[in-house]
């Protein structure tokens, strides 16, 4: 499996980043080659392997829905880059 | 160098030949000194030069918590209330905590001082050290090699003595490798031991807070302050913490070391093995059994850690968007462009880079082939381990294939870079713990590091082992 220019846009969409035509023949070439290593999987018989995506076997850790102190406002709003009316504030949502 | 070993520090405080403010003194002196090295990228001076009176007085009375006496340097991917939290990161680069960690929490109740927050790779992705934003931290023994990373300036601040410990983590070898160049211990917990809670998320299935030190009591010392289940982390196990305090002394006569045939290879750099084998005859000596054990997976581990770090490394830094905290792009007209370049202006190359695996890994068609793939290969590597724990207590392997490599050598190489984690991914992908313990070093007069392998929850048979090693002489 090859990755091309355009995978890597696309996949640069995805992830909310973008990259000048320079990088982007970089990326893919870099990702194409890591990309080719990790096939190295594809030797390994793993029909019948359960995943592991998790090695401590917890499941759901439950606790009593109790009101504990968090946050103030304020403080939750401490680090944002623009703050309105006790709220964060970003740029307009919906274009032209 | 005086010994300010932690234990050796209160008896000598209480016996007032020494003052805590001396002590802080001489490591501040050695921070300022060593600028060149750029372990860490905030120092608290003040605040730490008054927290000495404070403690020196309760170790005078007699009431002091168990890490009294220590001044711990910490990975700037940890929280502090009201301190950075950059992780050497544009995106955070004026961040300030809104709370503590649980470990920041822990060390302060056990009466530790914080002398500062360390460099380290950007979001703790990376091997030389070389990914910070801020500025590359150097190797003490020779400045123009690197320290490792991703936990650079922890295991720089301990091996040039600018503090007593410090606290790194560890996602792929992060604490380990950067141990193994500078020539100092440092551990990797059993996954779960130590609470989350307050450490900046890479991969969430993997990371892991530990302890760098100069010697295995400290070590210990450390580690019984900052391990235990913890509410506020779910992933954190609700096992017992033994004694390792008190009980890393112990003898380890009877135990049986396993040593992994696979992981000697020829491009195993031949001084490392050597120091393995001048230890299985150490150990041999001191009355441990070694066996030859078989890790079959070793081949395959690089490919299964970099897809899941870098598909859970995607999800988790999604949250860096410029919306609630840290850097936002200026001047963007519309929300998906300040999306795009926040991040685009807020991270660095690698950091990019294993956005974009970890997203295609994870994207729809290539789930099946790379991601789910990796999870499976997961399961065979940790009933590797399982199958070789049947005949050994604990491992011993290299921790590095290589000491400490040059700055600028492998920058440009992201493959090769990588490939530095042979020895240490897989223990991150099976949970368990690891040491790595200084062994000499290599005819450059580069500290060579081994590595110690324990069964899940056993920190204390990796401890008991370094202990016996670090006071076994060389013949």
């Amino acid at each position: 499996m090859t990755i091309s220019i355009e995978d890597v846009k696309r996949t640069a969409k995805l992830a909310r980043l973008e990259f000048s035509d320079d990088e982007l023949k970089n990326m893919t070439k870099e990702m194409g080659t890591i990309l080719g290593y990790v096939e190295k999987l594809n030797e390994l018989d793993l029909n019948d392997v359960p995943e592991t995506a998790h090695v401590l076997q917890l499941s759901n850790v439950f606790r009593e829905d109790e009101v504990k102190p968090g946050l103030s406002n304020e403080e939750a709003l401490a680090n944002a880059p623009r703050v309105k009316k006790g709220h964060f504030s970003v740029p307009k949502v919906i274009g032209e | 160098m005086e010994n300010f070993s932690i234990r050796s520090v209160q008896k000598k405080i209480k016996n007032g030949e020494l003052h805590l403010k001396s002590i802080v003194g001489e490591f501040i002196g050695r921070i300022e000194q060593r600028d060149d090295l750029n372990a860490f990228l905030a120092v608290y001076k003040n605040a730490a030069l008054a927290k000495a009176e404070e403690i020196n007085n309760k170790i005078r009375s007699g009431n002091a918590g168990s890490l009294a006496g220590a001044v711990i340097a910490v990975k700037d991917n940890m929280a502090f209330k009201g301190g950075q939290l950059s992780c050497a990161s544009k995106i955070l680069e004026n961040f300030v905590s809104p709370y503590d960690s649980t470990v920041a929490k822990k060390l302060t109740a056990a009466d530790a001082i914080i002398i500062g927050k360390t460099n380290m790779d950007e979001f703790a992705m990376g091997s030389s050290g070389e990914n910070s934003s801020v500025k590359p931290a150097k190797n003490p023994h020779n400045t123009s090699h690197v320290p490792g990373g991703s936990s650079s300036g922890s295991a720089v601040a301990v091996a040039a003595n600018m503090c007593t410990a410090a606290l790194g983590s560890d996602t792929g070898g992060s604490i380990r490798q950067p141990a193994a160049f500078c020539g100092i211990y440092g551990m990797k917990p059993t996954y779960g031991r130590i609470s989350r809670y307050g450490l900046v998320a890479f991969a969430s299935s993997l990371d892991q807070i530990g302890p760098l030190a100069n010697s295995i009591d400290d070590l210990a010392v450390i580690l019984q302050a900052i391990s235990g289940n913890d509410v506020h982390d779910s992933t954190s196990a609700p096992e017992p913490v033994p004694e390792f305090s008190s009980r890393f002394s112990e003898s380890i006569e009877g135990k049986t070391v396993g040593i992994p045939r696979q992981y000697m290879t020829e491009a195993l750099q031949p001084e490392i093995a050597d120091a393995i084998n001048s230890t299985k005859a150490k150990l041999i000596a001191g009355g441990v059994k070694v066996v030859d054990v078989e890790l079959k997976m070793l081949d395959y581990c690089i490919a299964a850690y970099y897809i899941i770090c870098t598909a859970e490394a995607s999800s988790n830094l999604s949250r860096y968007d410029g919306v609630r905290y840290g850097f936002r792009a200026e001047n963007a007209k519309e929300l998906d462009e300040m999306y795009t370049q926040t991040r685009v202006q807020g991270f660095g190359k690698e950091v990019k880079r294993r956005i974009m695996l970890g997203t295609y890994v994870l994207s729809a068609g290539y789930y099946d082939a790379y991601y789910r793939r990796a999870l499976k290969a997961r399961t065979l590597i940790r009933q590797d381990f399982e199958n070789a724990f049947k005949q050994c207590d604990l491992m011993l392997s290299p921790t590095t294939p290589t000491t400490a490599f040059k700055l600028g050598e492998n920058i440009n190489d992201p493959l090769t870079m990588y490939l530095q984690d042979i020895y240490t991914v897989s223990l991150n992908l099976a949970g368990l713990p690891g040491l790595s313990i200084p062994a000499g070093r290599d005819s450059a007069a580069l500290p060579i590091g081994l590595q110690l392998i324990g069964k899940p929850f056993d920190e204390l048979s990796l401890l008991q082992t370094g202990y016996f090693l670090e006071n076994t002489p060389d013949n």
